[in-house]
């Protein structure tokens, strides 16, 4: 038997704090051979990134290889010298890292960062170095490779950097790649795109990878097998589609529920409780607390062992066969009830948003209407304006033109000093970052009841007593109020930040991507919640999201904008439904799903042009115009384009007609 | 980037004028009468007239300071109320005795900090660093009176390998203060070195915890490799501000040293127009300490730019 | 209630933690808090009168008699360092304290208010910084003489404006938070923000610009009286008595070494205190350059 390119034997890596060990990765094993991909997958808190950087032989400060190895080409990395492991990195197995904004040297420029690894790793100096550099440049299908040489990195956008951090790991000529989270924090188009190289790279060059990623789509889309980890230990590992399609582990199963999906209307099912903390020990096996099929000998004795449940797959469950022959439950849909068409909440007319007075307008000629009891998702990648607009509704951000009313009388163009009282309680915000939204010093039973207060909305005596009520709407055990907001999880913070808003009795919310920072089962969690209390409070939501599954599970209106112009808008079901605007389209395409449609897999195969988010719209015309493949010359870039009416409530501004559109 | 250059220095003659502003109101609007203040209380009444017909001191607030600063602009800073002599005439011999020992102090100050900053924060925690940081945290905790005292008590008494006290006058060649430069320029640059040292390392430590130096290392650099370009260059960007900060704090210390050491510079002068109370001179040498904390900062925002791609870049667009 | 007073114990078991987060920490709040009780019993435990001369020889050496000898005037040296002690913790903490609390006003609103109100702010904080510290304060003695509100005064003035650069910058990094924007969208008053949001998330910084410009305002107000514009003699200023007795120097070293031990002593302690704090507290103690 041949050496495998990567092996991991029984690796535990732990820390030590208060005299005891706590184990981040427990029993880990892991085989992959030249050319097959794997995919890791868990949630934040599983040691997925931690078990990525001992791959290359880096452990966290602080931990240790407790049992265990890592072998990359038979040479063990924990037991090899510096020399050696040196000649390893880079070389036999490469990093691309998570964030490549910052992990690429700020004061070098790109090219000389890639000489460097050209010559230590490939013996190539002077013009060969310059020339190979160019050409991985062009392999990772950056424009102009042989300019990129003297830019430093600061001057390329996201997608760009994380194209050089591919770039740079490829510069050794490895055989095995590892991925940590490489396109988290990017768009959702420049994330497909990236990932599309992936697959190519891999097709051309029989490159090995790994891909650490919490995106259960970002696997599927890349990986031939997936292991899913869950508290430090691998719960399943087997083919990507099989694994999916049947899991034989509960939470496997669970996550994959919890995914929202762009083909099917309707709420994911949420999956209660939260992990164990990194480090924790537990008697059993970790998702006992949590698992739907528990039963008495779970959570006794040592960890269920990872085994076989047919010829390729695993699973850490002593239940997993008859898991797998559980009913093909494929997705638990709780269908949101269907929303009364009413009055005009807020209205926009022709507003325009600038930044700086003089500057360019951030959002330009947008009329929208949010009507009462709904819920409008505005959509769009970063830089599309879609924060600017709830600023602008919640009083932070002063329009520079047009009209904002609410409930047809109250101007809302004013600044929040300058409205009353009862009309800033109306309105109330959720903020993207949990982690921020609330003040870390103050007890966060002063977060919700403070909006009492400052409302009058309970008296003196009543306030406490008001806050538990709140707690508990929003799914919280009212002992929790008396925590700072670091003693809460993710998605308890996010909860609190629900209860504030609704503390206030608002008529209208403005849901700024709450839910987009969290993990998707928490996700789902959350994303119940706020339908349910909407229903409960009869209120209105703002909903704000680049991510078109959870705006599809959530939304009843849809609106879409691109660099500050609004671009089709409509009800859920006839926008996913199409005709499409080429945006829309574009966003659509990106959307990776765990489980695509069968027909939707070729769609990854064809090669993607460089897709770039851009900063400012054209002087004239279509804003999409430069990146719209049905662009027309003369027409696209001098005439702002129409607005093209389906049926009853879905509007496309383009230049092509509907027919077109549909053909297109 | 011109562009930039030219805000800076806009800025920076904001910043002097602002100062010249303050300084002047801080000695003409303050309570208490001037002229008094100068002859002392129990003056008669007619010298004190004389005197503030003297200092201009009858003519409306704003003119006197239009034309003290008009004055300073052509490089008239009035007549020393002590010596009756312009107070430029003065200034420009002490100032290139106070150039010397501020030179050889920014030199050794510079390179010591340097050296040990970067070792320490190499070294976090162990040896070196425990050493670098035991003694720049003494080097702070000192007043500069009492390094300055302590260096001429072990160099000048107990060794006596330089002099103790100056006795040259303001006038003296650079060959007869060339040995009178060593103490005070070391015990200036002791102080100067130990916060930049202690910037320096925080800043080298974080540098080396950055992301893009663990990257560099996972791509199988050697590890001086790793320090030398990946690090230290954005490691030391930080430092050129700090760096600015501190040669213009030497402005103040080199009063305190000066004295210490009785050296014909400009802290002497100082000091001796403080006795004095020889306002115009003490005016003079305040908006010259303005103008060249202005300047350096002028020059380390410049020098900081240059280093900097992402500034660099930044005032281009 | 018994949860309350669980938060309550959780926040003085973190300041706790903080005062003995490290070793080096530990020392630096011993000697701080040693020179304030020698301080404030010197009178119990001085042995002479720090002002006159009780009838000693001058220049004796430590003796049984004179723990640390006696000066060129036969005082001892050891009840004028004592006594000295609270002349600088009391000038000290006054000076610190109206440092702080302009700082840290003047800091909170401009980053708060931004536009116009910033901008006149930054640039006058710009203009004292730039003349050095020690010429702005000789040039306000020469003018309105040393007399302790004065100095007070002066050393407000000339300090402030570092800290409410610092400052200023910790708020601008809080002001943009969700939590921050929150209270603003809920139509909060600019002091119940400041208050209420900001300034319990710069309290770590607050604490450490506090603690580190108490050292810088104990080396300047000696450094003053050593040129001879602080305190007037016979008062037992630690500055003024180095200066006293300096040229004593190799003959009698413990009429100057006293001093500079405890002027050593209290700013290693308050330098100490400051790094440990940040450590702790998680600022960047250098942030704020030395300006």
């Amino acid at each position: 038997m041949t050496t495998p390119l990567l092996a991991v034997d029984d690796l535990s890596i732990s820390f030590g704090a208060n005299g005891r060990t706590h184990h981040i990765v427990s029993n880990v094993s892991l085989r992959l051979g030249a050319g097959q991909t794997l995919g890791i997958v868990g949630e934040s808190g599983c040691g997925k990134s931690t078990l990525a950087g001992a791959l290359l032989g880096r452990l966290p400060g602080g931990t240790e290889v407790n049992d265990g190895r890592v072998s990359v080409a038979g040479h063990d990395l924990f037991r090899s010298s510096a020399r050696q492991l040196r000649a390893l990195r880079g070389g036999t197995v490469a990093l691309v890292p998570q964030n490549a904004g910052h992990a690429l040297t700020p004061t070098m420029r790109v090219g000389r960062q890639m000489r460097e690894v050209l010559t230590l790793h490939r013996d190539l100096s002077g013009t060969a170095a310059d020339e190979e550099a160019a050409r991985l440049f062009a392999q990772v299908r950056m424009p102009q490779p042989e300019m990129l040489l003297t830019r430093y990195p600061h001057e390329l956008s996201g997608g760009q950097q994380q194209r050089v951090g591919i770039a740079l790991a490829l510069a050794g000529a490895p055989r095995l790649l590892v991925l940590d989270e490489p396109t988290t924090g990017l768009d959702v188009v420049t994330q497909a795109g990236v990932l599309d190289l992936l697959a190519t790279l891999r097709a051309e060059l029989g490159l090995a990878m790994i891909l650490v990623s919490h995106d259960l789509g970002v696997i599927a889309s890349t990986c031939d097998r997936v292991a899913v980890m869950y508290a430090g230990r691998i719960v399943e590992t087997g083919p990507t589609t099989r694994l999916y399609d049947a899991p034989g582990h509960p939470y496997t199963r669970a996550l994959l529920a919890s995914v929202p999906s762009i083909a099917e209307p309707g709420l994911p099912a949420d999956l209660p409780g939260s992990p164990p903390k990194p480090g924790g020990t537990v008697t059993g096996c970790a998702f006992a607390e949590r698992c739907p099929v528990v039963q008495a000998q779970c959570r006794t004795g040592d960890a269920p062992p990872l085994r076989a449940i047919d010829d390729d797959t695993r699973a850490a469950c002593l239940r997993a066969e008859e898991v797998r022959d559980l009913p093909p439950e494929r997705r638990p849909v709780h269908l949101r009830p269907e929303y009364a068409e009413q009055s005009t909440l807020v209205s926009l007319r022709g507003v325009e948003i600038r930044y700086r007075s003089g500057g360019p307008p951030t959002v330009a000629d947008l009329d929208l209407d949010i009507r009462r009891g709904e819920t409008l998702a505005l959509v769009g990648e970063s830089g599309s304006g879609k924060s600017t607009v709830a600023w602008t509704i919640a009083g932070l951000r002063a329009p520079s033109a047009g009209t904002v009313t609410f409930a047809g009388t109250d101007d809302l163009t004013r600044l929040v000093g300058a409205r009353p009282a009862s009309l800033r309680r109306r309105i109330q915000t959720v903020f993207q970052n949990a982690d921020t939204a609330l003040n870390p010093r103050r007890l966060v039973r002063e977060a919700v009841g403070r909006p009492l207060r400052l409302f009058r909305l309970a008296g003196r005596n009543d306030v406490a007593a008001r806050t538990d009520a709140l707690f508990t709407d929003v799914g919280l055990d009212p002992s929790y109020q008396h925590r700072l907001p670091a003693q809460l999880s993710g998605g308890q913070r996010q909860r609190v930040g629900i209860a504030r808003a609704l503390a206030a009795e608002p008529d209208l919310v403005l849901a700024d991507e709450v839910v987009s920072a969290l993990d998707v089962s928490v996700q789902a969690a959350v994303l119940r919640l706020l339908d349910r209390v909407r229903t409960e409070h009869d209120s209105t939501y703002l909903f704000i999201s680049h991510d078109l599954a959870v705006v599809r599970s959530i939304a009843d209106r849809v609106a879409v904008l691109y660099l500050g112009r609004l671009c089709e808008i409509g009800d859920v079901a006839d926008v996913f439904a199409g005709p499409s605007h080429p945006y829309t389209r574009l966003l659509l395409g990106s959307v990776l799903d765990p489980r695509p449609p069968a027909s939707d897999m070729d769609g990854h195969a064809a090669s993607r042009p460089v897709e770039e988010p851009e900063s400012a719209p054209p002087a004239a015309g279509c804003p999409f115009q430069r990146r719209c493949p049905h662009a027309i010359e003369g027409l696209c870039d001098t005439a702002t384009p129409p607005w093209r009416q389906t049926d009853t409530t879905h509007r496309i501004r383009c230049h092509l007609d509907l027919e077109d559109l549909a053909r297109a | 980037m011109i562009r930039y250059v030219l805000r800076r220095l806009a800025l920076a003659v904001l910043t002097v004028w602002l100062a010249s502003l303050g300084i002047f109101l801080a000695v003409h609007a303050l309570p208490g009468d001037v002229a008094t203040q100068i002859l002392g209380r129990d003056a008669t009444p007619q010298a004190v007239a004389a005197m503030r017909t003297e200092l201009g001191l009858n003519e409306p607030l704003w003119q006197r300071y239009g034309d003290w600063l008009s004055g300073a602009l052509h490089g008239d800073f009035g007549t020393s109320l002590v010596t009756h002599q312009p107070v430029a005439d003065e200034l420009t011999l002490r100032l290139r005795n106070t150039l010397l020992i501020a030179a050889l102090a920014i030199v050794l100050g510079i390179v010591l900090a340097l050296v040990c900053g970067v070792v320490a924060g190499l070294t976090r925690d162990r040896w070196p660093d425990m050493l670098i940081s035991t003694l720049s945290l003494a080097g702070m905790s000192m007043p500069e009176f009492v390094i300055a005292t302590l260096l001429a008590l072990a160099f000048a008494v107990a060794i006596p390998i330089f002099p103790a006290v100056v006795t040259a006058g303001p006038d003296a060649t650079v060959a007869e203060l060339l040995p009178a430069l060593w103490l005070p320029a070391c015990a200036l640059s002791v102080v100067m070195a130990a916060y930049i040292i202690r910037m320096l390392r925080t800043s080298v430590i974080d540098t080396m915890a950055s992301e893009f130096v663990a990257t560099a290392r996972l791509r199988g650099l050697a590890p001086a490799r790793v320090v030398l370009r990946h690090a230290l260059p954005s490691a030391l960007l930080p430092t050129v501000n700090v760096v600015a900060m501190n040669i213009a704090w030497l402005l103040g210390g080199v009063v305190v040293v000066e004295s210490v050491f009785n050296y014909p510079g400009l802290g002497v002068l100082t000091v001796d127009a403080v006795h004095n109370r020889d306002l115009p001179v003490l005016q003079a040498i305040a908006l010259l300490g303005a103008a060249t904390y202005a300047l350096l900062n002028l020059a380390a925002d410049v020098v900081a730019m240059l280093l900097n791609p992402r500034l660099r870049r930044r005032a281009v667009a | 209630m018994m949860t309350l007073s669980g938060a309550g114990r959780r926040r003085w078991g973190a300041v706790a933690g903080v005062l003995t987060g490290s070793r080096s920490t530990l020392i630096g709040f011993v000697l701080v808090g040693a020179h304030l009780v020698l301080a404030l019993a010197a009178p119990v435990l001085a042995p002479y009168s720090p002002i006159v001369n009780n009838g000693a020889l001058p220049i004796d050496a430590p003796s049984l008699a004179h723990w640390a000898g006696t000066d060129q005037l036969g005082r001892d040296v050891l009840s004028r360092t004592l006594y000295g002690g609270r002349l600088a913790l009391t000038d000290t903490a006054l000076a610190t304290i109206g440092v702080i609390i302009v700082g840290t006003a003047v800091g909170c609103l401009a980053a708060y208010w931004r536009g116009w109100f910033d901008e006149v702010v930054m640039r006058i904080v710009d203009a004292v910084l730039s003349v050095p510290t020690i010429l702005a304060l000789l040039v306000v003695v020469t003018v309105a003489g040393s007399g302790t509100w004065v100095l007070m005064l002066a050393v407000t003035t000339v300090y402030a404006p570092a800290v409410a650069r610092v400052v200023r910058a910790a708020a601008l990094e809080v002001i943009p938070l969700d939590y921050v924007t929150a209270a603003r969208a809920r139509g909060e008053r600019a002091f119940a923000v400041l208050s209420r949001e900001v300034l319990p998330n710069i309290l770590d910084v607050v604490l450490v610009e506090t603690a580190m410009r108490a050292s810088w305002v104990v080396l300047l107000i000696s450094s003053l009286s050593f040129l001879g514009f602080g305190a007037d003699p016979p008062s037992p200023d630690w500055g003024l008595m180095v200066a006293e007795n300096r040229s004593m120097l190799a003959v009698a070293p413990w009429a100057s070494l006293a001093p500079i031990i405890a002027l050593a002593t209290l700013v290693i302690g308050l330098n100490l205190a400051a790094d440990g704090l940040a450590k702790s507290l998680g600022v960047d103690r250098m942030r704020g350059g030395v300006a």
